[in-house]
């Protein structure tokens, strides 16, 4: 079964293999083509080559993604450590709806919640995350939902 | 002079990394319940772990311990929210009860 998602995985795969090898003779390197074929073949075989494996749709938004959410990331450390230094914690328990359709846009969410220090998701079900925030601001800034939509809008991909 | 600023610019990075993590460190310790102390280790993950990582890659040079560095930064920055979520999602399960508010319906 060669398809888009079986060439990206091994184009991958053997990409991280090159840049941890080091050594680029011809035997080794050859090894390594065969150690990364026999990775897909078991991949495909095992029937783990799906859109939850390898979210290929995802790549054309991911890296204005991923600038977002490093920003975010960086402003929320810089707050949760005001919050820790100050002794200003009251922490809350809350719960938030998302409007992801698929199962990988939910998993990116609630990851994206989790990666963000001050928010971490605690529960899930269906499309209603159960949110734990070390102040009220952190609350406000899930609340507000704009995550969520930056989630789905990386979800639709192109 | 290049050389110099790099190892000013390493030097910093370091020092903003080392915070992070004392800060981390601090809260972890001094936040009241599991979940709190959840963002405290989630602040060391990232914040902490990327400048140093960043330090380290300005004093390595360009060669492949760059880019090695580099996916040591990615899979902290992995694998950081599923230790964060599995530890808060098995509280929960356990019944411990967080301190502070709980706001409308939860699950």
């Amino acid at each position: 079964m060669i398809n888009s998602k079986s060439i990206s995985l091994f184009f991958s795969l053997f990409g991280f293999w090159l840049l941890m090898s080091g050594h680029y003779t011809v035997l080794i390197t050859s090894l390594g083509v065969v150690s990364c074929l026999l990775c897909v073949y078991l991949t495909i075989k095992g029937n783990f080559l799906d859109n939850e494996t390898i979210p290929i749709y995802f790549f054309p938004r991911l890296i204005q993604y991923t600038i977002w959410l490093i920003k975010e990331i960086f402003m929320s450390n810089i707050t949760t450590a005001k919050v820790i230094l100050s002794k200003s914690e009251e922490p809350e328990l809350f719960s938030v709806k998302a409007t992801q359709k698929t199962n990988e846009g939910k998993v990116t969410y609630a990851n994206s919640i989790t990666l963000t220090p001050g928010t971490v998701t605690t529960q899930i079900k269906d499309n209603v995350f159960e949110v734990h925030a070390l102040t009220k601001e952190f609350g406000d800034d899930v609340r507000s939902s704009e995550m969520d939509r930056m989630v789905t809008w990386l979800e639709k991909g192109k | 002079m290049l050389d110099i600023s790099i190892e000013i610019i390493s030097i910093i990075s370091f020092v903003v990394g080392v915070f992070f993590i004392l800060t981390g460190s601090i809260g972890l310790i001094r936040l009241p319940d599991v979940f709190s102390r959840i963002h405290a280790a989630g602040m060391i993950d990232t914040a902490g772990a990327s400048f140093v990582i960043l330090g380290m890659i300005l004093q390595s040079g360009f060669s492949l311990i760059t880019a090695k560095l580099v996916f040591i930064g990615i899979f902290i920055f992995f694998t950081s929210p599923i230790t964060g979520h599995v530890t808060a999602n098995l509280a929960r399960k356990k019944g411990v009860n967080p301190v502070g508010k709980t706001k409308g319906k939860t699950l």
